[in-house]
């Protein structure tokens, strides 16, 4: 199956092509090869697709019914979800689609980890994809203030005080953060214009993540190159279509599980409580997906330090394409690094665990340990790898490894033989 | 003019273009972000008068000023002896007592953990002052960081005594 040159076929077609090539565009993702091995870690990113659309369309028709103003927020989420015809439907899908937005984005990204799908030449598509997470997490967070509870209040108040942590201008930099001396109405409306904002970045962001992911095209699980054009490769449309339909229908079905039984399960209930400056929650926790990050903040004893950190911690994702050493890039074929990868998995995990616990005693303990062991692994483990690890030989191509197991093409071929007769040699 | 001078001339223009571009641009865009400092409704509200005749020793009131808790407390004799006998090599923030209330009985604070802006709670933690549920901060009955990752004392506003009874922050 392979990529050819678009020809229009009508007189219109070709004169309006030739104009604004949209047909070759479109011709272009219909045909695009992707490699035949691809599996249902693969179809993240068409999940991602729908789980942005998702929240534009309810976020935008939200804002419709939504006021942004201290005295009005929290009523007006109230109105929404008593009076509005289903306003409870659309704010319970944008509340769980944030939710499951980042469980896939973070399937998404340990795909890349296991598979080294952000080596070379996939380097910029990477980068992309970290810029993505991180104004992900910049739209999540001022999201969830908009409802004016007291965790979207102290949440605020806790995140935006991050920055008066940086030296000498961080005062200023607070102050100007809020429009004022605390968490106010100033800091409320410039939220819902900035989280109204961000989305259309993200959205045009993911335009360049996949322009740029089909300039060397898809990684894939045995993370060798494919042969473009060849027998390996399958065009998108229809084969890879069908697969991400397929994964997408088990992931709405956990999506609107949660919508439908149990809406309020990933959020806190003192956000139904209105904001009060005066009174701070005994214990403030951010959304589940900040929880690691939230634990690396707490695990360093000193302001500055634990800001410093926190924000290393998805930094080093950026500099992972060149901490990485090792030429192969799937783990398959890395004995040792596939058991570092789940380490890492397990240590992210653990971290959640301690961000949602009060930080003393046994908890803060493990934080640390976790916290240090998450810099090891970025910083130390994985350029010692790439430079002593013995790796598996790789095969010579996609199809190796399903064709090589005994008596795999003996069964193949007299299957074929049923419908050829014995001569097999027309069977590939 | 001779060629040797053209393309000196020409970097001399260029540069000089940009730099008035940059200058141009640079003044474009700071209204863009000054319009997010806090405005002049904000700054009006910069000073607060409360009546704390109806305080007891002991007692803590919080009042809202610039949008900030702001704790009032009437100290017994017992916090403020405790207070002014800390020896100042034991602060990580090395502040005399007398310098923080300058009416011993009467301790006036902004009410915003130094860590990452919660209200610390009255009464609470090692010092039995006050302390921070966000992360584990321990004040002491001075207002000074103890224990915990703030890294300063809590912030002491201006304020005054108008009269006995009174007293004017801001």
């Amino acid at each position: 199956m392979s990529e050819t040159k678009y020809i229009p076929k009508s007189k219109i077609a070709k004169w309006f092509d030739s104009r604004l090539p949209l047909l070759s565009l479109s011709h272009h993702l219909k045909e695009y090869p992707t490699p035949k091995n691809l599996n249902y870690w693969w179809t993240f990113g068409g999940i991602l697709t729908f789980c942005l659309i998702t929240q534009i369309v309810t976020g935008v028709i939200l804002g419709m019914h939504y006021v942004a103003h201290t005295d009005h927020a929290f009523e007006s989420i109230e109105h929404i979800m008593r009076d509005v015809n289903y306003g409870w439907l659309l704010r319970y899908v944008h509340a769980n689609g944030a939710s499951m937005f980042f469980l896939a984005v973070y399937i998404h990204i340990f795909r890349g980890l296991f598979y080294g799908s952000y080596k070379a030449p996939r380097e910029v598509i990477w980068i992309i994809g970290v810029i993505i997470y991180l104004l992900m997490m910049a739209t999540a967070f001022m999201g969830y203030v908009l409802p004016w509870g007291q965790m979207s209040f102290w949440g605020a108040t806790v995140i935006t005080n991050l920055f008066s942590a940086i030296p000498l201008v961080g005062e200023s930099i607070t102050t100007w953060l809020w429009g004022g001396y605390a968490v106010d109405n100033p800091t409320l409306t410039r939220f819902y214009a900035l989280h109204y904002l961000l989305p259309f970045l993200i959205f045009g962001l993911i335009i360049l993540h996949i322009w740029a992911l089909h300039v060397p095209g898809n990684n894939n699980p045995t993370g060798i190159d494919v042969k473009k054009n060849s027998n390996e490769t399958m065009p998108f449309h229809p084969y890879m279509v069908m697969k991400d339909i397929t994964a997408l229908l088990v992931f709405i079905i956990i999506f609107f599980w949660f919508v439908f039984f149990a809406p309020n399960a990933l959020g806190h209930p003192d956000n139904y409580i209105e904001a009060n400056p005066l009174v701070t929650p005994t214990h403030i926790v951010p959304e589940w997906y900040l929880l690691p990050f939230y634990a690396i903040l707490r695990a360093i004893p000193s302001k500055l330090g634990g800001v410093i950190f926190m924000f290393a911690a998805i930094f080093v994702l950026v500099l992972l394409p060149w901490l990485d050493t090792s030429k192969v890039r799937s783990s398959t074929f890395r004995p040792l690094y596939r058991k570092f990868f789940w380490v890492l998995v397990a240590t992210v995990i653990l971290l959640g665990y301690l961000g949602a616990k009060p930080p003393e005693g046994i908890y803060l303990i493990l934080s640390r340990i976790a916290t240090a062991y998450y810099f090891i692994h970025f910083l130390i483990l994985l350029p010692v790898l790439g430079r002593y690890e013995k790796t598996d030989p790789l095969p010579m191509s996609i199809s190796d490894p399903v064709l090589d197991k005994p008596g795999l093409i003996d069964k193949f071929k007299k299957a074929a033989g049923q419908y050829e007769g014995d001569d097999v040699r027309s069977f590939k | 003019m001779s060629k040797e001078t053209t393309p000196k001339r020409r970097n001399f223009l260029f540069t000089a273009t940009y730099t008035i571009g940059a200058v141009g641009i640079g003044a474009a865009i700071w209204p863009l972000i000054d319009q997010m400092n806090p405005d002049s409704s904000v700054k009006a509200l910069s000073t607060t008068e409360v009546d704390v005749s109806s305080v007891e020793p002991g007692k803590t009131i919080t009042v809202l000023w610039r949008g900030k808790p702001i704790f009032i407390r009437r100290r017994t004799k017992k916090e403020i002896d405790e207070a002014a006998a800390v020896d100042l090599k034991d602060l990580k923030h090395p502040e005399k007592d007398s310098d923080r209330a300058k009416n011993p009985e009467w301790l006036v604070m902004v009410g915003v953990c130094t860590h990452l802006g919660c209200v610390p709670l009255a009464d609470k933690g090692d010092f039995n002052a006050w302390f921070c549920p966000c992360h584990g901060s321990h004040y002491d009955t001075s207002g000074r960081i103890r224990k915990g990752p703030a890294p300063t004392n809590l912030e002491i506003p201006k304020y005054e005594f108008v009269d006995n009874n009174t007293i004017k922050i801001g």
